[in-house]
């Protein structure tokens, strides 16, 4: 490394705050941040396991918390995650393979899988609540 | 960060002169096992395309089970089979991710391999309680 480059500091990456956010930094970032909320229902999805395996008092109580509104707000949450983090995640690997790197293109899988992965949420929503009624 | 003056968490003292450039960046980030990390977060994420949509699907269709119901369901071996092949790829899905995120925005090296052992141990052990579970169910 040549003295030059020691003594200047070396570019870093994308200083966020200064950039206008568009649909592709916003969609990336809603990657991250849904794969670290399914994480933490991840959480959940054992607890349930292991209170099905408990019996029918340890699952009754999970089964009451999920059923309140609290419960309710925080599976809605964690359906619509599960679907954005997969229709973005089928992008990724459409990505991984070289396909959809042009920008219109870019921007057209963006919004669909905004619009996807809401239309999906919503029709189990539905769906469950007609089943339950 | 400069590389020049970044710490060695190995306390390898072998002056740049001497070794190669694969000894300098081994052990430094992804040298070695970065392409296996890679590969099996696309595999479990393929993996997981199917896996979590019969998850979600199978789970609407119990929304108002019993609870002796949603037993018998997980106890069919096809059920429990499935439930465990869901909870394997999840968590080396999980812990790859985590581990990724935890690269990008943890910078102290120490801290780093704290945090990033931290990710993965959490997640061995929810990956282990869960299959534990399942299989509590299903041998009953």
């Amino acid at each position: 490394m040549s003295e030059r480059s020691r003594s200047r500091p070396r570019p870093r990456s994308p200083d966020v705050q200064i950039y206008r956010p568009q649909l592709t930094s916003v969609l990336s970032i809603t990657h991250r941040a849904t794969g670290v909320w399914l994480g933490l229902g991840s959480i959940l999805l054992v607890a349930w396991l292991i209170a099905v395996a408990s019996g029918g008092d340890a699952y009754a109580t999970l089964d009451r918390f999920l059923g309140s509104w609290i419960g309710a707000i925080l599976l809605f949450s964690w359906t619509f995650s599960l679907f954005y983090h997969l229709c973005n995640g089928i992008r990724h690997l459409a990505w991984d393979l070289d396909y959809g790197f042009e920008l219109p293109t870019i921007y057209l899988t963006g919004w669909l899988v905004v619009a996807v992965s809401v239309i999906l949420t919503l029709l189990t929503w539905a769906t469950a609540l007609a089943l339950k009624a | 960060m400069s590389q020049s003056n970044r710490r060695d968490p190995l306390n390898r003292n072998v002056p740049d002169g001497h070794a190669t450039a694969l000894r300098r960046a081994m052990g430094l980030g992804s040298a070695g096992t970065g392409a296996s990390h890679w590969w099996l977060q696309r595999a479990t994420a393929v993996a997981l395309v199917p896996l979590s949509v019969w998850f979600l699907a199978t789970l609407l269709a119990h929304a108002s089970s019993s609870h002796a119901v949603l037993t018998t369901w997980l106890a069919r071996p096809l059920t429990a089979v499935i439930m465990i092949a869901l909870l394997v790829a999840l968590f080396h899905h999980l812990r790859l991710g985590l581990q990724a995120i935890a690269e990008d925005y943890v910078h102290a090296d120490r801290i780093k391999f704290a945090v990033v052992g931290a990710i993965h141990g959490i997640c061995y052990v929810l990956m282990l309680a869960g299959i534990f579970a399942i299989l509590v169910i299903a041998l009953r």
